[in-house]
């Protein structure tokens, strides 16, 4: 398995670290109570089929990528920096 | 037909003309009383101990593909209670409690091998963490015995004990675990659940739990409508998607897996070897293929398939441990998805809706489990009250903050 890095190119999977579904970005306040940390830690759509998942380039250029991905076929379908994201004003 | 020694003499003796389907091939009917879906180690052994334990008669388990066919004829059949934490410490203890008996209970030789687990240490460090856990599972009322470096080499001599990476310090030695044959174990209690009435209906996939008024009442499936008041969803790496039908959303991530086996070689380990730090373990089967396996791929996926880094991973870690079998020659390779939840224990436990119970999150070590899970999880749905070592098992325990976090790696799926 492969992943398009935008900044670095193709690159070995194992450059990657894998943290987990792009859940993580949407951090709740602190006050925000068991509920909203229950859904942003623990729990997830699981799908099988497309989803869009935290990897960081760990042994390249140290950026977080969104990566839209099949877990059935393990197929890359894109990859996005999560900085140019937020740039774009897509909800972190 | 019981099975002993001595049918296999005589049916040997005739041609072996005379043995019989080990469970029947029923069509669904209309109504159960309780249904399982999901024909796996769980889903077996929680029917069979329903009609057992609970003397309920009218069970179907509803099985997609064929019996076994998921992880529990995948996994590479460590049984062991060697865990720490109060919770988990007690099922597992139950567990191979009930492993002991359960050739005699079930009438069918699950080849359970109680060889010894050696989890190995490496640092002063790791040594007092495995005291430490070897003090709380004498508690418990299992067995460990904390080796030193040359206790060690008396049970595996061939280990590399001065390797500059991970030096070996000694050993956890807990005798009673060992390893079972995986099919035999789905096959048992396949035909003692039949024996007991149960219907088990394979090529028959849940596309829908129907529920009214907050009640469950049936499931849809690719061979029609069938009600049941009880439904028992115990999917393993599909918990997701069932419970998705029923309009939940659980803590749950699905991950890949992998094991090897070996081409056939003569005895040459005699135990489970456990190499934590290099995620690496190994056993040999009775037929002579030595049985190994790492970590996970670490990315959540539902391909029954891993990726070659994980492969060579595991062959280095091998390496490493135990330079002899560097010239054995690799036979299969597979890979099985697991039900990860996000402090490593599992959920036995009633959902929101009436009538409708859960049993996942098994992670990696649930082959173990299968006897004292369906135990427990037969407890449930019968009686609406958990098994007491099952009772911390709980759905909300993430929300409430009660997890049960074995390896202290935190609320991340992958990392247990
Ligand atoms: C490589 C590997 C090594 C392992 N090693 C060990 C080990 O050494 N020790 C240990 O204790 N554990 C081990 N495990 C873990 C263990 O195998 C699992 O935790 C356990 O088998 C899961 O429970 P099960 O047997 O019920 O799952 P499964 O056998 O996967 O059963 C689930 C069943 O549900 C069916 N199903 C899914 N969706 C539907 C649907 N919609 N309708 C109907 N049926 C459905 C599936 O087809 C499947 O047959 C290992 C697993 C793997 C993959
Ligand atoms: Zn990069």
């Amino acid at each position: 398995m492969r992943l398009t890095c935008p900044l670095c190119g193709p690159r070995d999977r194992r450059e990657f670290y894998y943290y987990g579904h792009e859940d993580y970005l949407q951090r709740p306040g602190p006050d925000a109570g068991p509920e909203a940390w229950d859904d942003h830690l623990h729990l997830r759509d699981n799908i099988a089929g497309e989803v869009r998942d935290l990897w960081y380039h760990e042994t390249g250029c140290a950026q977080w990528l969104v990566v839209t991905r099949n877990t059935v076929t393990h197929e890359i379908l894109s990859t996005e920096l999560v900085a140019d994201r937020k740039k774009k004003g897509v909800r972190a | 037909m019981r099975y002993s020694g001595w049918k296999v003499i005589t049916q040997g003796l005739l041609g072996n003309k005379g043995w019989t389907p080990a469970w029947r091939e029923p069509a669904p009917k209309a109504e159960y009383d309780a249904i399982i879906i999901g024909g796996g180690g769980h889903g077996l052994s929680t029917a069979y101990y329903l009609a057992k334990n609970h003397g309920l008669r009218n069970i179907a388990v509803l099985e997609k593909g064929y019996l076994g066919g998921g992880n529990v004829g995948r996994n590479t059949t460590i049984v062991r209670a060697n865990y720490f934490l109060k919770g988990n410490q007690e099922f597992y203890s139950h567990s191979l409690k009930l492993w002991e008996g359960l050739e005699a209970e079930l009438n069918y030789n699950v080849m359970h091998s109680q060889r010894g687990l050696i989890n190995l240490f490496h640092s002063d460090g790791q040594r007092d963490a495995f005291a430490r856990r070897g003090n709380s599972m004498i508690n418990q009322g299992d067995d460990a015995i904390l080796l030193d470096r040359e206790g060690v080499r008396e049970h595996l001599p061939y280990l590399d004990f001065e390797q500059t990476r991970f030096p070996i310090y000694g050993g956890l030695l807990h005798p009673r675990g060992g390893t079972a044959r995986h099919d035999a174990v789905a096959w048992g209690y396949a035909r003692g659940a039949d024996r007991l009435g149960v219907d088990l209906i394979q090529n028959c996939e849940v596309t829908g739990i129907d529920i009214e008024n907050g009640k469950v009442v049936g499931v849809q499936t690719s061979r029609g409508a069938i009600k049941a008041k009880k439904v028992g969803i115990v999917v393993a790496g599909r918990s997701s998607q069932v419970a998705a039908m029923a309009g939940m959303r659980l803590p749950i991530e699905s991950h890949i897996l992998q094991a090897f086996v070996t081409e056939g070689l003569k005895p040459v380990i005699h135990h489970v070897i456990s190499f934590g730090m290099g995620h690496f373990y190994m056993s040999q089967s009775d037929k002579g293929g030595l049985v190994f396996g790492g970590d996970l791929d670490f990315y959540a996926s539902y391909a029954a398939r891993g990726n070659l880094p994980m492969v060579e991973h595991v062959m280095e870690a091998g390496m490493t441990l135990m330079p002899m079998i560097g010239r054995a020659k690799v036979l299969r390779s597979w890979g099985g998805i697991m039900d990860m939840s996000p402090d490593g224990s599992p959920i036995i436990d009633k959902t929101h809706i009436d009538g409708l119970y859960l049993d996942c999150g098994w992670n990696y070590g649930g082959f173990k489990a299968v006897p004292a899970s369906g135990w427990c999880m037969a407890h449930l749905m019968a009686t609406d009250q958990s098994h007491e070592v099952a009772r911390r098992f709980r759905l909300d325990r993430f929300r409430t903050g009660h997890l049960l976090d074995e390896e202290g790696t935190g609320s991340q799926h992958n990392l247990h």
